[in-house]
């Protein structure tokens, strides 16, 4: 196996990826040579969702993604959602919604539900389910899953859910 | 290259869950919907799964399987594989150093197959590289010859073919008699029915990593659900001694049943301790697919009989489930089918034959509902039949044969604890929905493929009931095991149950916080060195057994400690109570800070069990179970008949619960049981062609997405305390499960007139299509 030497551009920084084969994708590279493992491989066929990163203002599956293919783009993950520390307001929705169970979907889940509340902080029930179709998630049915996007999208218009 | 996963294991905590489970969350008691200790790292991305497990040295390992469902190995060289570089190791059946076969209740499976491979994807060799991409290529270069064998797929043949396994082909046959043989109802319907294979479909794959040990054992961290029937299991497999297997739990993505059996546990030990080196294996889907059981395909034949008021006198049935290659929990799985085959309802007169046989079909086993799923649908629509034969209501009839407490099960078993069927069933029936259908065209059937004409749109709606058993049945010693430790005014509570996403962990500080009255409660790693056994993580008895366990741990401390403040201060301790982080006395003489009175810490180590079950006896009579859960589904449906396409388009539920120990999971559990048995009614099924699965995959094995699901409202959570049980509370996961798939294909039958005996119910079914030449 040949390899090679690039670099990545991962939640504002720049990390080295060293001696690497060429035939990596993006979901492998971050997980187990950049040390970011929010993003899970369910499925590694860009079904399941749970891979989910931004790559400038798409959200992609990184499964599907060449690792190589990512130099000189800025690539957001799971990680990159609370670099303080602090939760953002769809991961304390996810909390208080009891949207979490098993969690292995979380990440790409709101990765993806962060990209949709960028572009519409008043989506409704259908356009939710729509953006969030691409996301599998096993444990919760999605009711909880939804009731967090709600949540989290009327505290941004400044409202107080029910 | 970040290290922070292993140097975390390096420092005494076995993996980054654990260490964030110690966040404290403060007040939450019995009742409350209490956050998830583990929900702040699952949204940050920093829980650590079994996939994300990381070493500096370790090694990635894979595993060969067969292509076919049957044949002969008669040669296997692996030199070739050897000779690539970065390989260290390629493994065979001849490198297992102890017992060659494993199982869950009978060691019947091969670690790796020898002269014989029984199901496609069944081990042949294991292989450890020191990267994925040339695991695959020496897997690639593992020569085997296969001598092709005429599978047997069909279970109706098993009995009478050659075995396939020399534990012969029958698993086991159940010959329920209950009653009155001789009764005959004055109305009489009949039907056959069959549920298809489906997969549990948990999203974290199988993954692991084993570390071998300085001291000649092994250390593997792994994603279960019983970590000490894993350790008994692997311990025989490696011939070692069962304190040299020390197995932590990894966090878990989902399990539904998939992983009470062994994966690639004892693959992973045999790596790490032939190359010296860290192994970690994950599975990709497709592997996933054939490196786990599914829920059982069954066939199903029912004859009911009743009076002309429609009152039930005798249910005759035979239940077909076909167990695949292996084993597995097949034995039980029938029982179930069995004992529960007729439903809920108060049935005099009963002749049940319920058999489990092998096949050269992928092996079944748990899955959420565990027997209970299969049936619901056939006694379901039975009573549909039923109804619709004597021209009554279908909640009617079910009402008016509704089990109750004092009732007699087709067991001979009296129900001693609760039975809330009538008010599961009479809640659901009478909901009134809130649910308002879009009228976009996206919410039709058929989706974003808008080809749906709304005019053409046939809407069906109908009510299923289920219930099974909690807990393990048939005089199993089920227990659970618990450590409290109170120091300085923090709880610690080990306990080796399996947090697989249900929220044991949440219910863990809840019951600490309520019997100790302290704010701060530490979960422990769950791990065979440090606890006994917690018993699996199935059968909806975790809230109740480790429940109860860690209940009765933090009782006993409790004890101490007031006894300790008696000797201490000479005091009644009658009159103590526990509560925010104090010991007062109701008669406001004394109080002392929990923190002052536990700066010498105390600590309780117990064994707790349900009350003793009993074996079946040849006509499957006995008290064999300890407890029972009902639910209710009512499901509306909207469909196109012309293009066979079907939308559910809303689900209502009700639920016996004992009593709610947190609302918040209890909700989520509900949704998502019922999600699973949407999948299973409309769209999910494992496809085998001659043994073989053609859908291993997300893209070609349908799971509901937001756009399939409803909503799922809840009529009703009825709560009343089961007697024996820790603060009355059932289990609530499965229920969810059992009831909505017949409710799902009840409403379809409504919405078309067809008989639909078969689910998944597939688009052929409801349009009839030519063949064409």
């Amino acid at each position: 196996m040949s390899n090679i030497f690039y670099t990545l551009n991962v939640n504002g920084e720049d990390h080295q990826v060293a001696d690497a084969w060429a035939g990596e994708s993006l979901l492998w590279v971050l997980r187990e040579r950049l040390g970011f493992p929010g993003a899970k491989n369910a499925c590694e066929e860009g079904e399941c969702g749970s891979c989910s990163v931004q790559i400038g203002e798409e959200v992609v599956c990184s499964c599907l993604v060449l690792a190589g293919s990512a130099i000189d783009q800025e690539i957001t993950t799971i990680e990159g959602l609370s670099p303080e520390g602090e939760l953002g307001d769809v991961q304390q929705a996810f909390i208080d919604a009891g949207a979490v169970q098993c969690g292995f979907c979380t990440p790409g889940l709101l990765v993806t539900i962060g990209h949709l509340l960028e572009k519409n902080e008043n989506p409704d029930d259908l356009t939710v389910r729509e953006a969030i179709s691409g996301n599998l998630c096993r444990c919760t049915g999605y009711g909880r899953i939804l009731e967090a996007v709600q949540m989290a999208a009327a505290s941004r218009r400044g409202e107080k859910r029910e | 290259m970040k290290r922070y996963k292993w140097q975390l294991l390096l420092g005494g905590v076995k993996n980054v869950s654990d260490l964030e489970t110690k966040i404290p969350v403060s007040g939450f008691r019995i009742g409350d919907s209490a956050p998830r200790p583990d929900g702040i790292p699952k949204v940050k991305g920093t829980f650590a799964f079994s996939s994300d497990l990381w070493h500096e040295k370790m090694l990635w390992g894979g595993t060969l399987r067969s292509p076919y469902s049957a044949a002969r190995i008669n040669k296997l060289d692996t030199t070739e594989a050897l000779l690539i570089d970065g390989v260290h190791a390629v493994l065979t059946h001849e490198d297992v150093p102890g017992k060659k076969v494993y199982g869950l209740e009978y060691a019947d499976q091969p670690v790796m197959a020898a002269d014989l491979v029984r199901y496609e994807g069944e081990p042949v060799a294991i292989v450890a590289a020191n990267h994925p991409e040339v695991v695959r290529r020496a897997l690639a270069a593992i020569k085997v010859e296969y001598e092709e064998i005429v599978p047997l797929t069909d279970p109706e043949l098993a009995e009478s073919t050659e075995p396939i396994h020399p534990d012969g082909n029958v698993i086991r046959k159940i010959n329920l008699l209950h009653g009155d043989q001789e009764v005959q109802g004055d109305i009489q319907v009949e039907g056959i029915y069959e549920v298809g294979m489906q997969d549990q479909a948990f999203l974290g794959p199988e993954s692991g990593l084993a570390v071998p040990g300085e001291d000649g054992g092994v250390d593997l961290y792994v994603s279960t659900q019983w970590l000490h029937a894993d350790r008994r299991q692997v311990a025989s497999c490696l011939g070692l001694n069962e304190e040299d297997v020390r197995i932590t739990l990894a966090g878990v993505g989902g399990a539904f049943g998939a992983r009470e059996d062994l994966s690639l546990h004892v693959h992973l030990c045999m790596l790490a301790m032939r190359t010296n080196r860290p192994v970690k294996i994950i599975y990709s889907r497709e592997e996933s697919f054939h490196g786990h059981v599914h829920r059982h395909p069954a066939k199903m034949w029912y004859r009911h009989h009743a009076d002309m008021k429609g009152n039930l006198l005798r249910v005759e049935a035979r239940v077909l489930l076909d167990g695949g290659a292996y084993a597995s929990s097949s034995a039980a799985v029938v029982a179930n089918a069995t004992c529960f085959a007729a439903g809920p309802y108060q049935i005099p007169s009963a002749n049940i034959e319920g058999i489990a046989v092998r096949t050269n079909n992928p092996p079944c086993g748990a899955m959420r509902g565990f027997g209970a799923v299969q049936t619901c649908m056939g006694h379901e629509a039975q009573m549909d039949k039923l109804a619709a034969a004597l021209n009554i209501d279908p909640v009617q009839i079910r009402l008016d044969n509704a089990l109750k407490t004092g009732d007699k099960l087709l067991t001979g078993q009296v129900i001693t604890g609760t039975a809330p069927v009538d008010e599961v069933i009479r809640t659901c029936a009478e909901h009134v929905s809130s649910y308002r259908a879009s009228s976009d065209l996206m919410s039709l059937p058929g989706g974003a493929g808008r080809t749906t004409d709304p005019k053409h749109i046939s809407r069906g709606e109908a009510i299923a009931v289920g219930f099974k058993n909690l807990m393990f049945s048939e005089g199993f010693d089920d227990f659970s095991s618990a450590v409290c430790q109170l120091e300085d005014g923090v709880a610690t509570i080990t306990c080796a149950c399996a947090e697989v996403g249900q929220g044991f962990v949440t219910l863990a500080q809840q019951i600490t916080r309520e019997v100790l009255g302290v704010e701060e409660v530490i979960l422990a790693p769950a791990a065979t060195e440090t606890v006994g056994s917690a018993g699996s993580t199935s059968a909806s008895r975790q809230t109740w057994m480790s429940g109860g366990a860690v209940q009765k741990a933090c009782e006993e401390v409790r004890v101490q400690l007031l006894k300790r403040l008696a000797e201490e201060h000479e005091i009644d301790t009658e009159n103590l109570v526990l509560v925010e982080g104090q010991v007062l006395s109701l008669t406001g003489d004394f109080s002392i800070e929990l923190k002052v009175a536990t700066a010498e810490p105390l600590e309780a180590r117990v064994e707790y069990r349900h009350a003793p079950t009993f074996p079946l006896d040849e006509n499957g009579q006995g008290d064999a179970h300890v407890s029972f859960a009902f639910s209710a589904h009512r499901a509306v449906v909207d469909v196109d008949p012309e293009l066979g396409l079907v939308k559910v388009v809303e689900l209502v539920t009700s639920q016996d619960v004992g009593r709610l120990l947190n609302p918040l999971q209890a909700v989520g559990q509900l949704e998502g049981g019922a999600a699973q048995g949407l999948g299973l009614a409309v769209m999910e099924e494992v496809l085998v062609t001659e043994g073989n699965i053609r859908n291993a995959s997300f893209t070609d094995y349908l799971i509901p997405t937001s756009l399939d699901m409803p909503p799922v409202e809840i009529a009703a959570l009825i709560e009343q305390s089961e007697p024996g049980a820790p603060f009355g509370a059932k289990g609530i996961g499965e229920p969810p499960s059992i009831s909505s798939t017949a409710a799902v294909v009840a409403a379809i039958r409504a919405a078309t007139d067809l008989e639909l005996a078969r689910v998944p119910v597939r688009f052929t079914d409801i349009v009839s299509v030519e063949e064409s030449s």
